[in-house]
């Protein structure tokens, strides 16, 4: 008989260290996208095909701003999760699923250090000279 | 001892292939390639954000690509994406209570993804003309 409760084995959650974080991380930011996703289009609508000035001045006021540098982190997390995912199922072999986890994620933060750096650039100035 | 008798006759479950094809499975695998696409579709996101940063010469550029024929049609297959995706994650949230799991529920829930997805597609689209 062993003297090890329900709990402890819970909170060790197995060999794996793991439990459902990747499960509820991926809830959480999928409802927080569903959410911006409406400010995101509508984003969207108020500026594509739109000339630079004007779309500058759309992105670079406040909410706008705010609510587009949310969606990037939101999304660079949920697409993170969900890529790694579908590495998970299909890609079998430790190597090439370690170099496919790696670049996966190289990619999402990228994707969010490069939305995030053009966000602040469109929010406090002008572009750069000889833009 | 040959247990090879044994094997042959061991009972499995059915694969894939035995089922008539389900709509839900469809929009299973739907929903799984446009996370896909929508993985891809912000480099096209950021690109526009990048160029929109960088000045109107680089935005005219990415302008002129975005609304190309081309460019326009992937837009247009992005907006769809997105939209589809979106609704097939409310669609697992509504799962995730525990409700809409029976046959009718899923096939219905299955069936309004899709028609929603392409209705609500059709009426940005539209907004978007008549605004611009």
């Amino acid at each position: 008989m062993t003297m090890q409760t329900p709990l402890r084995r819970v909170l060790h959650l197995g060999a794996a260290h793991d439990g459902t974080e990747h499960f509820w991380r991926q809830r959480l930011t999928g409802a927080a996208t569903a959410i911006l996703v409406i400010f995101f289009i509508g984003i969207l609508m108020a500026t594509v095909g739109q000339p630079h000035d004007h779309v500058v001045a759309v992105l670079r006021m406040p909410l706008v701003s705010a609510s587009l540098a949310l969606l990037i982190v939101v999304t660079a997390i949920h697409m993170q999760i969900g890529m790694q995912v579908i590495i998970e199922d299909y890609i079998q072999g430790s190597a090439l699923k370690v170099v496919c986890l790696a670049a996966n994620t190289f990619f999402c933060y990228a994707i969010a250090a490069v939305g995030l750096t053009a966000i602040v650039m469109i929010a406090l100035g002008g572009p750069p000279p000889h833009g | 001892m040959s247990n090879t008798g044994i094997k042959a006759n061991r009972p499995l479950s059915p694969h894939l292939q035995i089922y008539r094809w389900p709509i839900t499975m469809t929009m299973s695998i739907a929903h799984r390639v446009t996370g896909f696409g929508l993985y891809v579709g912000m480099i096209l996101l950021v690109w526009w954000l990048a160029a929109a940063a960088a000045g109107p010469r680089a935005f005219d550029f990415a302008n002129a690509v975005l609304g190309s024929w081309l460019g326009l049609i992937v837009l247009f297959g992005f907006t769809w994406t997105l939209i589809h995706h979106t609704l097939g994650g409310i669609r697992h949230f509504v799962w995730d209570f525990g409700v809409g799991l029976d046959k009718p529920a899923r096939d219905t829930l299955a069936w309004a993804n899709i028609i929603g997805s392409v209705v609500l597609t059709v009426i940005v689209w539209g907004v978007w003309l008549v605004l611009r």
